[in-house]
């Protein structure tokens, strides 16, 4: 991710204390966030944690229940979609079937009462940042999947909006392609400096995109921060396993201090000892979280001391690039544990062979909640 | 298997189409079937003899009223085709728009008339019309009139027929189309600064206008020909081209002069029907893609 160019002084959208209901059914609750000038802030979340309820909230097509909406400072209650400084870029790009390439993109900049030949320079400005000036006459059917979605991106940025609002962006492409838009729209978004605000349920996209994620869960905004806070420090068992993959193991706090903490797991017959504090009463049942690529793996038969526990090799997932072992621990449980295949392949290991597995003080992840 | 319904077609059309066309070239006979034959047999000269007789051509084109009456059904059908529009579009715009459960209820209500018999439906509306009839009754109750409108027997009750009767016609094309609409478009020229008038005109009335292409050429290809209606609502000093053919088929039974009206009739409306075709050929495509 290059450097970009975000103000942290200007909360350009503030959501303040924002609720939603359908009836009985709460579909954001709560809700309160600030986003700054600049960024790409991604809303990450699993069907139905409210994600899309609140992206429809900020353009418009739904009102708060309670709590407001702020934009540039100006408070966007009772203000239409059709008046304000947001634009959208919708899951199914919502393209006009029956406009060209160049009217689709010019449509916006028409309800303004621009020039005509204002707009002629200006979409035409656009399609060729979007790569799609040979275009411009096509029927949206006569185009791919990459090339309508740029028709949509195109169309909702020529009007200069405050604020970008993208729901599922990525899902309809296929994953080369994928990749390849995902550095698209980032180059796009500094080159504009657009705000953008992304609604995902691909981690992986958002830890791509985003400069800030705001993870969601029944409504609820769980934990706000970048992409590596998030990774490599969840507030919650929640946010740990909704982010990539976690080893979780239960156990007890046998010794809290400022510097460091020891954790007592049945799981792992062993101790776990923390290179950080945490704050929590003592002798309080803890989870510990261990990201599978921060276990080392190595063959050996006892398990010696804190952070080390042996076990016996179950399955191995070859990816090529790394492996994904399970390993079933002497208590019975399951280990997920990720190894770039450095060495070279009769040198691996392999099934049912004994190993140890140990890890940094400073890799665990304490979770009260 | 495949051919059945070209079967099905020259059974019913085709072969009935070249009888109506052969008899057109003929003429009036006192005698059955009421027109001479077109092939005659010459004994003597041992050649078949072929007789067309143009002058039935001739006469559409030369009287004045049947050419009178031929543009006389054309702009009572172009009317009726519009007003069929403007009450119809709404109308299936708003069940195209309400709610699953409701939806189902309307279009019941609209094709109900349906299962009734058409001419009683007609019927039915000589007694709102006529003079002593009930419109003129509550309007003179009310104290609105005091002397009865005279409703029955003008344009103006060919009209409520045909309107009235089409309408189901206009409705269930415009709805089809209507209820397909991607609705996710109109809040994407919302967002794009759309209030929701320039909306309707710019998304919802193009992407529609196949719908309303349908609608139309299905209320005006019909009404051109209708009879029914004209005949029992209508003028009497001023014929509809349906009313004229069943007098000259009926009445005066001159098959060949009926017959070449017909033909006429077909003729006049070959452009409709294309312009028809052509639309559900592209409405295939479109659909297809």
């Amino acid at each position: 991710m290059a450097e970009r160019v975000v103000d942290r002084h200007n909360q350009y959208l503030r959501i303040e204390g924002v609720t939603k209901r359908f009836g009985d059914f709460v579909a954001v609750d709560n809700v309160s966030l600030s986003i700054f000038k600049g960024e790409i802030f991604c809303l990450l979340g699993g069907s139905g944690c409210g994600k899309t309820t609140l992206l429809r909230m900020l353009a418009g097509f739904e009102s708060p229940t309670s709590g407001r909406i702020l934009i540039d400072g100006q408070d966007m209650a009772g203000i239409p979609p059709y008046e304000r400084p947001v634009n959208m870029m919708f899951q199914s790009y919502a393209l006009f079937p029956h406009m060209t390439v160049a009217a689709n993109v010019a449509f916006g900049l028409e309800q303004e009462g621009v020039a005509r030949v204002e707009i002629d320079r200006r979409v035409g400005e656009m399609l060729d940042i979007v790569k799609l000036g040979e275009f411009a006459k096509r029927k949206p059917h006569q185009l791919s999947g990459g090339q309508r979605q740029r028709v949509a991106l195109a169309r909702a940025l020529v009007k200069k909006p405050k604020l970008l609002l993208l729901d599922e962006p990525l899902g309809a492409l296929d994953k080369k392609l994928r990749e390849h838009t995902q550095f698209e729209l980032i180059n796009l978004q500094e080159q504009l400096g657009v705000t953008f605000v992304v609604v995902t349920h691909d981690q992986e996209e958002a830890m791509t995109l985003a400069s800030r994620i705001g993870v969601m869960n029944k409504g609820q905004i769980v934990q706000v921060g970048t992409p590596t806070e998030i990774y490599e420090f969840p507030n919650s068992r929640f946010v740990a396993d909704f982010i990539g993959s976690v080893n979780m193991f239960e156990g007890r706090l046998i010794e809290d201090e400022p510097g460091h903490v020891r954790i007592r797991c049945e799981e792992l017959d062993s101790t776990v000892f923390v290179s950080h504090g945490i704050s929590a009463a003592p002798d309080a049942r803890v989870f510990v979280a261990i990201r599978p690529e921060k276990i080392e793996m190595t063959r050996g038969q006892s398990a010696e001391g804190e952070n080390c526990v042996g076990g016996v090799v179950r399955e191995i997932a070859y990816m090529g690039d790394l492996s994904v072992y399970l390993v079933r621990l002497d208590s019975g449980r399951m280990v997920r544990v990720t190894i770039p295949n450095i060495e070279r392949h009769d040198e691996r290991i392999v099934w049912d062979e004994r190993v140890l597995l140990r890890w940094q003080p400073s890799s665990p992840v304490v979770l009260t909640q | 298997m495949v051919a059945a319904p070209y079967l099905w077609l020259v059974v019913f059309f085709a072969i009935p189409f070249a009888i109506v066309f052969k008899i057109s070239f003929s003429y009036m006979v006192t005698t059955q079937p009421g027109y001479a034959p077109l092939f005659e047999w010459v004994e003597e000269a041992q050649r078949l003899v072929a007789t067309l007789n143009i002058a039935n051509y001739q006469v559409l084109l030369q009287d004045s009223l049947y050419l009178s009456t031929f543009l006389y059904s054309l702009k009572v059908a172009a009317i009726s085709t519009v007003l069929c529009l403007l009450l119809g579009y709404p109308m299936a715009y708003a069940i195209a728009r309400s709610a699953p459960t409701t939806r189902n209820l309307f279009l019941m209500l609209i094709i109900l008339p349906f299962w009734t018999s058409f001419l009683l439906r007609v019927y039915a509306w000589i007694g709102l019309l006529k003079t002593n009839g009930v419109i003129n009754n509550s309007l003179l109750a009310l104290g609105i009139i005091d002397q009865p409108l005279v409703l029955l027997y003008t344009d103006f009750a060919v009209y409520v027929g045909i309107v009235y009767s089409y309408l189901p016609f206009m409705i269930l094309p415009l709805y089809s189309n209507l209820e397909k609409h991607d609705l996710t478009l109109l809040e994407a020229a919302s967002d794009l600064g759309a209030r929701p008038v320039k909306a309707f005109f710019k998304i919802t009335l193009p992407l529609s206008m196949p719908g309303i292409v349908a609608g139309c050429l299905l209320v005006f290809i019909p009404a051109v020909g209708e009879f029914v209606i004209p005949s029992l609502l209508g003028r009497t000093d001023q014929l509809m081209i349906g009313t004229v053919l069943s007098a000259q088929f009926f009445g005066a039974r001159n098959w060949p002069v009926a017959s070449a009206v017909a033909i006429a009739l077909l003729l006049l409306l070959l452009l409709p029907i294309l312009l028809f075709q052509r639309y559900q050929q592209r409405e295939l495509e479109a659909a297809r893609r």
